[in-house]
């Protein structure tokens, strides 16, 4: 008999559990020659902002081992051109769309809600409150609750979309961050995004990165995210998107078992454009031999 | 190095790279960029069995990835994708074709003089530090290509910089020659403003630090012509390039 590997989370009707982080699969197009989307549960694009976005100079990304550290600093095109440029191409795609966004204030944190709102082709939204690399705006709702509560909080009062809350491990009590967003009507929560951290050229006594910090990401911080998902799941009665050095179908499974309903795939994509999918394929094997019938039996299912 | 390729890679144009995974394991965990130095089929004949396609890519071990791809046997698989990028617009056939490299600059330079060769003369220029940056020359010069070397010290060709002999060059030319480059930054810089004063058509390659090759995670963003902070203008070495028009990128003054 072949699993069932849907799932529901937040309103949004799943085909697999397996879905890409955004910032690591563009808007959708990068990736559409290498992978059928319609094989991958969801896919999550570039986080937007109301203006274009140059991001940080050059170098942006470095490798350090079992991971890779980024500080695009949310270089895009901005909803204008999101909505004239990039919406067209996701009419043609049977995948849930979900937009990943962020402001400077909760005014444009609001405002962007309530645009993506309007958009038919946007399934669900994902509010960015974590990004370690911008000093405006970003990580500073990311690490106080009380900012992080303003914020959820005005994003729902704009749309009636399913609305997922990406949250920061660069704190002290994640837990207390998860609680805010769902005290703020939050519909789901994803986490982990990346860890800063900061990698340096011995030899030219200089950090490698122009940013001199940039965010973790990769097998390297698969550790941290699974303990932080499986303390939220255990705290927080909201669904959770796993995130956090996934890169095979045994991993998004130990995220699930930790608590997590869904999981987004992001640097493996990198290394292999069709990886999501591969996961997914995994998954259901993985299911297959091991006799179970439904992935969500699994969901939680930790004995600890 | 050598390797065999799947029957699509003949196809590769000039001046497209691939993203190799030296191992499976996860450190090094991503892909590395090469441009495709040669691209070929190897006839039955030769073979004793059916054609085989292969791809060549040239390389120098600086680092733990190259280090591990020198170090591979004969028989081991590699993890390549690509042919990805765009490559060089060859330009009229006849017109002078003038070529310049620096070190493993002349990766993707190979190919393209190769294609060039079938259509006009072409000239390379060849520059580095010392002798040892200067690689590949009689390849070139076993495909009828005219070669240029200058080393800084003066260990090989003339003492100085490639771009003085590219001057001189462009100075005694009949017509309007067209450049392609790809070399260290410094060297493109140097050459796309030599090429703008004189009105000359200029192609650059470029390198990147890139993760993903296909335009995801812009790591490798060189700025256009137009940019700013206010009105991004940004390029993807991976997807938009390898080979760009010197003249939409903004080059420093």
């Amino acid at each position: 008999m072949k699993p069932d590997l849907s799932v529901s989370i937040a309103g949004l009707e799943l085909r697999n559990p397996v879905m890409t982080a955004s910032g690591t699969f563009g808007y959708g197009e990068e990736f559409a020659e290498y992978v059928d989307l319609a094989t991958i549960g969801a896919f999550v694009t570039k986080g937007l902002s109301l203006r274009p976005r140059a991001g940080n100079p050059t170098p942006r990304i470095v490798e350090t081992p079992g991971g890779m550290l980024n500080a695009i600093g949310l270089q895009n095109v901005g909803i204008d051109a999101f909505i004239e440029k990039k919406v067209p191409f996701l009419r043609s795609v049977a995948t849930p769309a979900i937009a990943n966004f962020f402001g400077n204030t909760i005014d444009e944190y609001a405002e962007l809600a309530r645009r993506l709102d309007a958009i038919p082709e946007i399934a669900g939204l994902e509010v960015n409150i974590s990004c370690p690399n911008v000093k405006q705006g970003g990580i500073v709702f990311g690490t106080d609750p009380q900012c992080a509560f303003q914020v959820v909080t005005a994003c729902r009062e704009a749309t009636i979309k399913p609305l997922i809350v990406k949250l920061s491990p660069n704190v002290t009590d994640i837990v207390s961050m998860a609680k805010a967003c769902a005290d703020a009507g939050a519909d789901a929560l994803s986490l982990i995004n990346t860890l800063t951290g900061m990698a340096i050229d011995l030899e030219r006594r200089r950090p490698v990165l122009a940013n001199i910090t940039g965010g973790l990401s990769g097998p390297a911080v698969k550790p941290v995210a699974l303990r932080m998902v499986w303390q939220v799941a255990r705290a927080v009665n909201l669904p959770i998107i796993g995130i956090g050095g996934i890169m095979n179908a045994r991993d998004a499974l130990e995220f699930i078992l930790a608590g997590a309903t869904a999981v987004q795939v992001g640097t493996a994509s990198f290394i292999n454009p069709g990886a999501a999918q591969e996961i997914a394929e995994g998954m259901e094997k993985w299911l297959a031999e091991n006799g179970v019938e439904d992935v969500k039996s699994l969901i939680g299912a930790l004995e600890a | 190095m050598r390797m065999t390729a799947p029957s699509e890679f003949p196809a590769a144009q000039p001046g497209q790279f691939v993203m190799v995974r030296v191992n499976d394991a996860i450190d090094p965990l991503l892909r590395r960029p090469f441009g495709i130095f040669d691209v070929g089929v190897h006839t039955p004949a030769q073979t004793g069995a059916a054609s085989q396609p292969y791809l060549e890519m040239l390389y120098r071990v600086v680092g733990k990835g190259t280090g591990m791809l020198s170090a591979l046997h004969d028989t081991d698989l590699l993890d390549v994708l690509g042919p990805l990028g765009k490559g060089f617009q060859l330009g009229a056939p006849g017109e002078e074709k003038i070529i310049v490299g620096g070190g493993v600059g002349l990766a993707p330079l190979y190919l393209l003089a190769k294609e060039l060769v079938k259509q006009s003369p072409v000239r390379l220029f060849v520059g580095g530090r010392t002798r040892d940056d200067v690689l590949c020359i009689t390849e070139f010069e076993r495909l009828g290509v005219e070669c240029y070397v200058a080393t800084e010290d003066g260990s090989l060709g003339e003492c100085g910089l490639v771009t003085e002999a590219l001057i001189r060059r462009l100075a005694a030319c009949d017509g309007t020659p067209r450049i392609f480059a790809c070399g260290p930054h410094g060297m493109l810089n140097a050459v796309a403003g030599i090429a703008a004063q004189r009105n000359i058509p200029c192609q650059v390659s470029l390198e990147g630090y890139m993760a993903c090759g296909m335009g995801a995670c812009l790591g490798c963003v060189t700025p256009g012509h137009h940019h700013s902070n206010e009105t991004p203008d940004y390029r993807c070495v991976c997807a938009d390039g390898p080979v760009f028009d010197a003249a939409e990128l903004k080059w420093e003054a």
